[in-house]
């Protein structure tokens, strides 16, 4: 059937292919002959775009009114709201009461026992997760503790717990919403996509010019960053309750109400717990970022130690955001495994009244030991200085191979890709890639290429934008030439496979900045730190979804081709690459996806494209060029994101299987 | 197996619990105009013309109290639609539904809530238990959504347990159990209030072939104990013939036939039901009062009861000698059995 079907599809295709070469040749002569103007890459936005966001943002900071209130004022008020909880939060975890200031500054009360927080902490760990993690929790309090980053790690987890739980209800209330009312659920869909895809910082923008500066300002970005994914786990995880459930419910006469809280809801909350993870997870690395613009917390002690070059006492902080990131995961996700196996209650109480005895016991002692209360600062452990020792010493010893490798790698392979694409005419860039598009996925994607394409070029930022495809491009092909290859070979070892997916989900656990240490640690500032930061951090799924792809071959095919004697490169090449490859295309749709998300955080080392432009920005507190080059991200994202699925649901059209 | 046909016989001349009479559910954009159609537009190529699905196409029938109702058809035949039709849980298009002489198409949100809350009970395909609430709990679950305080519906739900044989699994969650455990469990959830009418839509189709016959054995038991007119959904014929009273088969939204399982086999009427039931035996399903003359006999060797099916009694017809006494429940001779004749109906495949 195949056989003959295809010669006058392909004759139709090739033909229009022509056309469209012709046209694309036609562009490139265009692009020579016409003066550089025309054609040539746009330096100056050729509309104000950003300029109309700063005077919109300006407008509703200072004049906009809602019933005779200011906006602004609205939302300070609202900040001045928040404040308050996060304040109770940051005195029970991290700081204790404290009355006067200056020199007559006293603590009236401490706060919460490091002792009790981390025996409550390890008693929840080992009651939801077993044995293993409970050991884990004490020894990360213990850490947290004895190196002295207790206070700074509670700041962090206060704003964590509040964000979550914030997220968490706007969430759950606007995903019920969604679920309810079909007709807003593809618009609050499309609304989501765009915001996952839109850098952390240019959340931080707006909400720093309405809220004001201050902690809750981040606060404010993180739920905005972190409630949409609970807004869509809740609306699929509604969709996942049967519909014989649901007729149980009106045959058994439930109210609405009935419904929602005795049927839905449980039926739904093993989902909604997935959801509560990722939540935790985003707000984490939110968190994380924000504290960077003075909210405080380890993301600060990173920074700050970065900025001395004290690469010891970054790494300690660093650790502290693994071990909390590494924690956090596991209990959500035990939380979420309990939900599904479907106990989660017996004891329960029994733990609570046990925990809350843990946290008051050493707390109410800390009053008379004050070393209950806070690790004394003169038994504080460090490795720093036999770090800082190392890194010099690593640096010294090696310096000529490591400046070798990467001035190697800026001159002959950065640079050059760089430069290429910056210099190709925007034009033809475009064309070509929406004739790409059109091949894979007909004139829409086609026509989300060029319309996306153009908000990039009428921005004026064409070239920081080549600035940032090319350090992802560049990311992107390494991570997915070591990921693949080695998911591939995991595949085929079972033994290993827990192991390195473990691993994997450890890796993806951790918060975007603590990538950046180890690659400024040896590399410095610059272009190839952050290639190698940005590759670190996207090589996770590659090796991924290269495991997953070879796992989802149909296990009939594979013992089809051994009947039919394939040798068992054959069998790889003929069976197996091909059943996978939707699941692979996939795989780089999101090893981009996770490259791009990197791209302003590896700004952090002075790289030069979009990235740059969104923190220079926000360290200005231009809320325009920041937001803008922020959704230019996020076009660049939409671009490569819609030609790799149409990409992808081709393969899977001919393969006519995909386990996604 | 006797005493469940019986049903048919007793209750066929019994008042009407359930009684349908033209019922259609159409869909498809434009299904709100299908009602000012006029008849000669209700075919089904008139509806497909108009890009309209009758799901259920003009169903009329009656159910009478106590006898269990098969709806049986393919899937896609439009069975499942027709039960949630007579639930209401699918809003019927066109046509009348009384329960007991009360028109439920007429009843307000509320009406409707209570009439399922205390007079319907549902089984479910895929058991729809609730996966946070014990054995116990699920089966309370109807009892609580009523506002019955939780110790008066944990005794009932208790009484429940024992009767589907769960005891002792009380505290079990649902994820603990075997499917025909869930299903078990579905069962006692259904007969929590003690509905009058009982609905079941494909139960045991999710099931191995060796449960599903422990649980269809259970159903009769149930209906043995206390008869409620049930309304049976399947697509297993061999299901059907072991519970049903009457089976009505569907196809393409229509109902096609609505007869005893006897009459299925001995008089289809569409080429259609022949090939159905083409492999089911005939003994199976006729009765010996089917095959009975009305003639007494002086001197029987031995007698079979009317109601039994010919299957049923194939061993004391084989071992018979002489002429077969057929005698009614109270043991009057009505007639008699020709051996020959009842043989040849056994040997018929």
């Amino acid at each position: 059937m195949a056989e003959i079907s295809t010669p006058p599809t392909q004759h139709r295709l090739s033909r229009a292919g022509l056309a469209a070469l012709l046209a694309l040749g036609a562009i490139a002569v265009a692009c020579v002959v016409l003066p550089l103007g025309a054609a040539g890459t746009p330096e100056a936005p050729a509309l104000p775009i950003a300029v109309w966001v700063d005077v919109a943002m300006n407008w509703i900071v200072r004049d906009a009114s809602l019933f005779g209130i200011a906006f602004s004022d609205l939302t300070r008020a609202l900040a001045t709201a928040a404040q308050w909880p996060i304040e109770v939060m940051q005195k029970v975890l991290a700081e204790g009461w404290v009355s006067g200031a200056g020199f007559n500054k006293r603590q009236v009360l401490p706060p919460a026992s490091w002792l009790g927080v981390t025996l409550a902490a390890s008693l929840l760990a080992w009651r939801l997760a077993g044995l293993r993690l409970g050991l884990f929790a004490a020894m990360s309090g213990i850490y947290l503790a004895t190196f002295g980053l207790w206070t700074s790690a509670m700041m962090t987890l206060s704003s964590v717990l509040f964000c979550v739980l914030a997220s968490l209800s706007l969430g759950l209330v606007l995903g019920i919403r969604a679920h309810r009312s079909p007709g807003i659920e593809p618009a609050v869909r499309a609304v989501m996509n765009i915001m996952q895809t839109v850098p952390t910082f240019s959340y931080l923008l707006p909400t720093l010019l309405l809220f004001g500066y201050g902690p809750s300002a981040a606060l404010f970005a993180t739920v905005a960053y972190a409630m949409p994914p609970m807004v869509h786990a809740t609306v699929i995880a509604l969709q996942s309750v049967p519909s014989d459930t649901l007729d149980l419910a009106r045959m058994t006469g439930c109210s609405r109400r009935q419904t929602l809280w005795k049927v839905e809801l449980p039926v739904a909350m093993p989902r909604l717990a997935i959801g509560l993870n990722q939540v935790v997870m985003m707000t984490l690395n939110m968190v994380i970022i924000a504290s960077m613009i003075g909210a405080g917390g380890l993301g600060y002690d990173v920074l700050r130690a970065l900025r001395r070059l004290d690469f010891g006492a970054a790494f300690e902080a660093g650790m502290a955001i693994v071990v909390l990131a590494v924690l956090l995961d596991r209990l959500t996700q035990a939380l979420a495994r309990q939900q599904s196996a479907g106990n989660g209650r017996g004891r329960a109480q029994r733990t609570w009244v046990v925990g809350l005895a843990l946290i008051l016991v050493p707390s109410v002692l800390s009053l008379f030991v004050p070393a209950l209360a806070l690790w004394p600062e003169a038994w504080t452990l460090s490795v720093a200085a036999p770090l800082n020792d190392a890194v010099s010493y690593i640096n010294q010893q090696f310096y000529d191979p490591l400046e070798a490798i990467r001035t190697t790698v800026l001159l002959y392979v950065m640079n050059p890709i760089r430069d290429a694409l910056q210099l190709l005419p925007w034009p033809l860039v475009i064309a070509a890639t929406a004739l790409g598009g059109w091949r894979l996925g007909g004139g829409r994607t086609a026509a989300t290429v060029v319309v996306l394409g153009l908000f990039i070029v009428v921005t004026g930022y064409w070239s920081a934008a080549m600035g940032s495809l090319y350090l992802t491009l560049l990311s992107v092909i390494l991570a997915l030439a070591i990921g693949f290859p080695f998911g591939i070979w995991v595949a085929g070892r079972t033994r290993l496979q827990a192991g390195v997916q473990l691993f994997l989900d450890t890796l993806q656990t951790l918060p975007t900045l603590v990538y950046l240490l180890p690659a400024v640690m040896l590399f410095r500032n610059g272009d190839f730190s952050a290639l190698i930061a940005i590759l670190s951090y996207a090589v996770a799924p590659a090796v991924r979804y290269g495991i997953d792809g070879m796992l989802h071959v149909p296990s009939e095919r594979i013992e089809a081709a051994a009947m039919s004697g394939c040798s068992r490169w054959q069998t790889f090449r003929h069976v197996r690459l091909p059943g996978a490859l939707p699941t692979l295309l996939l795989g780089v749709n999101q090893t981009v996806m996770m490259a791009l998300s990197m791209l302003v955080i590896a700004a952090l080392v002075g790289t030069r494209e979009l990235g740059q432009n969104v923190f220079t920005a926000l360290s200005q507190g231009m809320a325009g060029p920041g937001i803008v080059a922020g959704l230019c991200v996020a076009a660049l994202a939409l671009i490569i994101d819609t030609i790799l699925k149409a990409a992808a649901a081709r393969a899977t059209q001919s393969e006519g299987n995909s386990h996604v | 197996m006797s005493e469940a046909n019986a049903f048919h016989s007793r209750h066929r001349a019994a008042e009407t619990a359930i009684s349908v009479s033209s019922v259609w559910k159409v869909f498809g954009e434009g299904a709100a105009r299908f009602r000012s159609r006029p008849p000669a537009e209700r075919t089904a190529e008139a509806l497909s013309r108009d890009h309209l699905t009758g799901a259920v196409q003009d169903a009329s029938f009656d159910i009478g109290r106590g006898e269990v109702f098969v709806i049986m058809g393919l899937s896609g035949s439009g069975k499942s639609t027709l039960l949630r039709c007579l639930t209401r849980l699918i809003e019927p298009t066109e046509g009348h539904i009384t329960f007991g002489g009360q028109d439920i198409l007429k009843l307000g949100e509320k009406a409707l809530a209570d009439l399922r809350r205390r007079r319907m009970g549902m089984v479910f395909q895929h058991f729809a238990l609730l996966p946070n609430r014990t054995v116990l709990g699920n089966i309370a679950f109807p009892l609580e959504m009523q506002g019955i305080d939780r110790a008066r519906a944990e005794a009932r739900a208790r009484e429940l347990v024992a009767l589907v044989g769960l005891s002792g699994r009380e505290t079990r969650l649902p994820t603990q159990l075997s499917g025909g455990q869930q299903q078990r469990v579905g069962i006692a959830r259904s007969l929590a209030t003690n509905p009058e009418f009982w609905f079941l839509d494909e139960p045991f189709s999710a099931l191995d072939p060796l449960i599903r016959t422990d649980l269809q054995d259970e159903v009769l038991r149930l209906q043995r104990e206390q008869s409620r007119t049930a309304v049976f959904v399947t697509h297993d014929l061999d299901e059907a013939i072991r519970l049903a009273d009457r089976i009505a088969i569907m196809e393409n939204g229509r109902i096609i036939q609505i007869g005893t399982p006897e009459e299925l086999v001995t008089r289809p009427a569409t080429d259609y039901v022949r090939r159905f039931v083409a492999k089911v035996p005939p003994a199976r399903v006729i009765r010996v009062a089917s095959l009975m003359r009305r003639e007494s006999i002086a001197s029987a060797a031995m007698s079979v009861p009317a109601e039994a099916t010919v299957s049923e009694v194939a061993a004391q017809i084989v071992a018979s000698a002489g002429p077969i006494a057929v005698t009614d429940k109270a043991g009057r001779t009505l007639g008699s059995l020709d051996r020959q004749t009842a043989l040849e109906t056994l040997a018929a495949l």
